[in-house]
Order: structure tokens, then sequence, then C-alpha cells
């Protein structure tokens, strides 16, 4: 029979076609907790996964998943990744943290990236994070400056570590520059919701706030900010360029394409190894967009004295004395911060007047 | 806790602005349901209404053609749903749950070269010395116009479904399909023209998160806010002013939570964020809580899908 003969062609042919595939490209999926679109988090990690489809051309093969929830979907989404033959995933939010470990005790050849996370039960499970804190000490130096109102409002998404560091950080440098400033946080309880972020930063304006600090992920706090004539805010994880010169007067940007590049390379090679990898400036991985006109030249010579000191490792934004929101010491003169400290850190400094949610 | 830097007099010009789109889409749905047809694609209606109001009013620095277009995508869409509910007899609550992922879905391909654009800004209707009086004027005469469209379409609902025989009619079809054909009146005609003006409202309400709340095309910015609307309409018990109570109240809660946590208030905040939700659901137990009541409230024939020869 000549369509049987055919039929078993074109399996075979089909046949050698996968196994081709499969034996050659690097596979490399991403979990994505918001959409690509969203201008700010993820859109900044998806630039990630094109910067390693260009450093490896047909080398690689990129899978992503976007606006993935936190929790057993996730777990679901990554083991389809996993059995659909991934290599290496990287889980790009805080609350992958246990779905990503439970999957890869499941699958021990894949290795698991988590961003942000802190476990690695097993031993293909790296995490790696931003020193978010350097961008942010910039970011609170100059809100100092601004602020004429001096109150200055902070969007919080999550009380975890890294958001209460964001948080501590831009208010000890505005509080350096400007001694009579306040700090008013709102909790979001999301890291994307352009409805609930524009009505935060309008509650903010509404109660004298005039530079807006952003830790959730669209670009909602910035157009509300537009709305009102001297209202300032920052681009939070992508540039944002489009709200420039202001409201947008400068911006903190996640850079994540060296370590993706650094890190897919090392699954060619072989060398990757489990750990914890935590860039900041000097690694390239926080940068601080274009600082804009509305902000005089004075302060913007300064934000760029202390990028330039916080790269080369000369400062750093935790350097005693720091006094923890109770009065109690938690740096002493002199005394720089450990990156134990820092992940484990819970507390408000001495001067905001809010209490974390637990 | 400073509470004396929360001014209600803003407090409630901006709840009136973040009840707007739920507002808009729970009036929709509404009628569509008072019709006897649950369309649980609100979500994605009010989507495409943002993207296509949004983009039509950056290609025309219109905002207004950009409303026009956005009940005209919402009402599109809605078709879709009576096409298949209505015409194929698919099952209702199926359709509608595929619609609001149809929704979301086409929604962010439309939206591919929108994202980091900005709208052209939708000004507030400017009222003269009416907007100047003091209280009353910031909280009644300052908005923009879709505030007061919002408004009258609850005042036309509720005038329609009560004194005209067209609200008669539509009642009688969602009440009860079957005496409703026995008498003449085209069940299915009727119904698709309520989806479609539903379809039409929850494109409004999403043109407004996009085009005057946010302002800009961010995929997903709905945000789960036809769901909300979903559980307005039975909050509503389906009565026009009940929505808007309603939907000030959830808008209310949302502004004012938002603003607590900015005085500082020494409540926790989880609290705080989960009030919203924790009083839609106490006023839904209160609301339920006499069965026989709620059972006449809703319309009788809801989600049953009609045929003819049946």
């Amino acid at each position: 029979m000549k369509l049987t003969k055919i039929l078993a062609a074109a399996t075979l042919v089909s046949g050698l076609a996968t196994a081709a595939v499969a034996e050659d490209p690097t596979k490399v999926g991403f979990v994505y907790v918001g959409p690509i679109g969203d201008g700010g988090w993820t859109y900044q990690h998806d630039q990630g996964r094109l910067a390693v489809e260009a450093a490896y051309g047909d080398k690689v093969e990129t899978v992503y998943q976007e606006n993935v929830p936190e929790g057993a979907d996730a777990e679901r989404v990554l083991t389809q990744m996993a059995l659909s033959g991934a290599d290496i995933i990287f889980t790009t939010s805080f609350g992958y943290m246990d779905p990503t470990n439970n999957v890869a005790a499941k699958f021990p050849d894949v290795k698991f990236e988590h961003a942000t996370g802190y476990k690695r039960e097993h031993d293909n499970v790296s995490t790696y994070d931003a020193r978010f804190y350097e961008g942010r000490a910039i970011l609170g130096t100059i809100a100092g400056h601004m602020t004429q109102s001096n109150k200055i409002g902070y969007i919080a998404s999550f009380p975890i570590p890294e958001v209460i560091q964001g948080i501590n950080s831009s208010f000890l440098h505005a509080q350096k520059v400007n001694p009579d400033v306040e700090m008013v946080v709102i909790w979001a309880y999301t890291w994307f919701d352009p409805a609930k972020e524009a009505d935060a930063a309008k509650a903010m304006i509404e109660q004298g706030v005039d530079v807006i600090l952003q830790h959730t992920d669209s670009t909602a706090p910035l157009a509300e900010a537009a709305k009102t004539p001297g209202v300032i805010g920052f681009g939070q994880a992508s540039d944002m360029a489009e709200y420039k010169p202001s409201p947008r007067v400068a911006s903190i940007i996640d850079e994540w394409s060296p370590y993706y590049v650094k890190r897919v390379g090392e699954v060619m090679d072989g060398t990757w190894e489990n750990g914890h990898s935590w860039g900041g400036m000097a690694e390239g991985e926080v940068v601080i967009g274009e600082i804009t006109a509305p902000v005089p030249a004075d302060v913007k010579a300064e934000a760029e004295a202390m990028v330039a000191a916080i790269t080369s490792g000369e400062y750093h934004p935790f350097t005693g004395p720091i006094f923890k929101q109770d009065g109690s010491v938690f740096l002493a003169e002199g005394e720089v911060a450990t990156d134990l400290q820092l992940v484990q850190m819970d507390f408000y400094v001495q001067g905001i007047t809010a209490e974390i949610p637990q | 806790m400073d509470l004396s830097a929360i001014n209600p007099v803003v407090l409630t010009a901006s709840l009136m602005v973040a009840a707007t789109p739920i507002l808009l889409a729970a009036i929709g749905e509404l009628v569509v349901e008072k019709a006897g047809v649950l369309n649980l694609g609100v979500e994605g209606m009010m989507i495409i209404g943002a993207i296509c109001g949004f983009a039509i009013a950056v290609e025309t620095q219109s905002p207004l053609l950009g409303f026009i277009a956005a009940a005209l995508g919402g009402a599109v869409l809605s078709m879709l749903f009576g096409f298949m509910t209505q015409v194929l007899l698919s099952n209702q609550v199926a359709t509608g749950l595929a619609l609001t992922l149809f929704g979301l879905g086409l929604s962010s391909l439309m939206g591919q070269s929108y994202v980091g654009i900005k709208a052209p800004s939708t000004p507030s209707l400017n009222l003269g010395p009416l907007s100047d009086l003091p209280v009353v004027g910031k909280i009644l005469f300052s908005h923009d116009l879709m505030v007061y469209v919002s408004i009258a379409i609850i005042a036309g609902v509720w005038y329609m479904l009560r004194y005209t025989r067209t609200g008669l009619v539509l009642r009688a079809v969602g009440e009860s399909h079957d005496a409703a054909h026995a008498l003449g009146y085209k069940v299915i005609r009727i119904r698709l023209l309520a989806i479609g003006f539903g379809g039409a409202c929850a494109g409004l309400g999403g043109a407004y998160l996009s085009l005057v709340r946010v302002p800009q095309w961010t995929e997903g910015m709905t945000a789960g806010a036809g769901w909300i609307a979903l559980a307005i309409v039975v909050f509503a018990s389906w009565k026009p002013w009940r929505v808007m109570i309603g939907a000030y109240l959830f808008g209310g809660i949302t502004v004012l939570q938002l603003n607590l946590q900015a005085a500082g208030a020494k409540i926790p905040v989880e609290l705080l964020s989960m009030s919203p939700y924790l009083i839609t659901i106490l006023v839904l137990v209160i609301i339920s809580s006499d069965r026989r009541r709620a059972a006449l409230s809703a319309p009788a024939d809801l989600g049953k899908s009609f045929h003819a020869s049946l």
C-alpha cells in the first residue's frame, strides 16, 4: 500500500527531525508573574531572555509563560516545562519559591533558578537577586532634595525583606539630605494591578505627597502623578522612558541580561553549580536611568557621585549609624550591614512612623 | 495616626472615579441578567473595551471617539456570546468564561503596539460656578463626562425597567421566556439586544480604566474588575440604584483603605486590604439571609437556554 509507505516515511522523517532538534539546543524556560507588556518587572526579565537568544543564537531555545499565579498553578507550569525538556528554568518572582523547590525535587537533571528567593533545598536549585537597595539609595537622595511638602510616598507590594530594604534605603538617604522628610507607605498587596496602583498614588497625592517611589510593576503611578503638576516619580524595574522628563525624573532598572547569559552559558558547558548570586551596580544588574531636567544639576551630580561610589564598592547604602524604628541600634558608627542582616530585614529604620504588616 | 489628612470631600470625589468602571459594567450586566441571560464574560468585554477605546483615542486623539469605539468593541464581542448561547444554545456559564479568556488574550494581541503610549487626557467638564461651590462643587460638579454618563445610564435603566413597556417586555423574557414567547415576543432578539447593551456598558467601563482612571494600556489591566461587577449585580438584587450604591460602596472602601494606610492608621493592613471583599461578602450574606426574598429578586429564567420548539 502506497499510503502506509508514505505515512511510515513521514513518521520516520519527523522522528528524525525531532531527534535532531532535541539533541541540539539548550532549552531555557522562563516563568513570568505578569505580562511581558507590563513595562516593568516582567518586561525586563524578558529582555534578559532575548539577550540569551541573541548571545547563543541557534544553540538555545527559549520558552516562557506569562501571568503565572504564585502558588499551585506555578507548580503545574513548572512541571510542564520540565517535562517538555527544559534544561534550565528561571522562575522570576518571590512567590515561586516553594513551587520551584517542589518541582526541582522531581526533576534532578533540570536546573532551576529562582529570583529574589532564599530557599535552595536541592542541588539543582539556585537563587539570584539584585541589590535593588543600592538603586533605592539614589532615588531616595533625589526624593529628599526634590520634595516641597517633605512627604514622600512608597507604594509597596508585599512585606518581604527585599521591599523593606528598599523602603529603608530610600528613606535613610532622603533623610540624610532632608532631615524633615516623612515617608508614607501604602501596601498594595500586589505586584501588578494598574488600577490599584493608580488609586494608591492618588490617595498619596491627596494627602500631600509630592514624590512617589513605587515597588509595584506598572506605570500607573507615574500616569497618576502626571495629572498633578509638581508631583514626580521614578521608573521602576524598567526605564519607563515614556514619562520623561517629568513626572519620571529617574529610574531604577533591573538588568538581568548579564546573569542570564552567564548562567545559560554555564549550563551549556557543564560548569553550572548551585548557589546564590546577589549582583548590584558593580555587576551591572542595577542601573539608574537618565536623571532628567526637573532635577537640579547639583542634585544630579550628587546622585551620580553616589552611583560611582556604590559601583566602586567605596560606599554601602547601609552604613552605620543606623537605628531601628524602636530606637535600638541596628548598625554602629561606620559598621556596614552584612548580607545576612539585609536578607533578614524585617523592621523599619528610625523615623518611619508606620508599622510593617505581619 | 493623622486622620485629619484625609479630606472626606476629596475622598468622596475620588471614590466616584474609582467606582465608575465597575458601575458601568455592573449596570450592563444587570440588564443582561434581567433578560434571563447570565454572561460571565464581563471581564473579557471590559478589557476589549479598554484596548479598543485606548487605541482609537490614541489614533484620533479624541477620548470621545475612544469611548464610542469601546462601546462598539464590547458590543461586538458580546455578540459572539449572544450567537453561541442564543442561536447555537451553548451553555451560558461555559461560554461566558470562555469569553473572558478570549477577551483577555485578544486584547493583549491588539494592544501589542500600544504598550507605553500615553492617552490623550479626558478633561473634566467645566461647569463654571457650580464646580466652585464648596463641598458639593468638588463632589458633584468636578468630574469628567463619563461619571455623569454612568449615573445617567443607571437612571435610564431604572426608568426603562420600571415605567416603560420595553422594560416590562425585557423582564417578562427574563422571568419566563416561554410565557413571553407565547405572547408573541421575540425572546432571542430581545436577549441579543440586552447582551449587546451589556457588552457596550462593559466596554465603556473598560475604556474608563484605560482612558481616565489609570490612564494607559497594560495587559490584564482590568485585574478582576469584571468579576466584582458580577458580584455587585447580585449584591444589588438586580435593582439599578442599588447597583450604584454597591459600586460606590466597593469603590469607597477601596479608596478609603488606601487613604487610611497613607494616613498611617494603626489598623492591620491585611484587614484593610480585604475589607472591600469582606464587606461585599457580609452584605451578600445579609441580603440572602431571607431566602425567599433573594430567590424572588433573581429573574426566574436566569441562565436557562431558550428554544422556540422546546
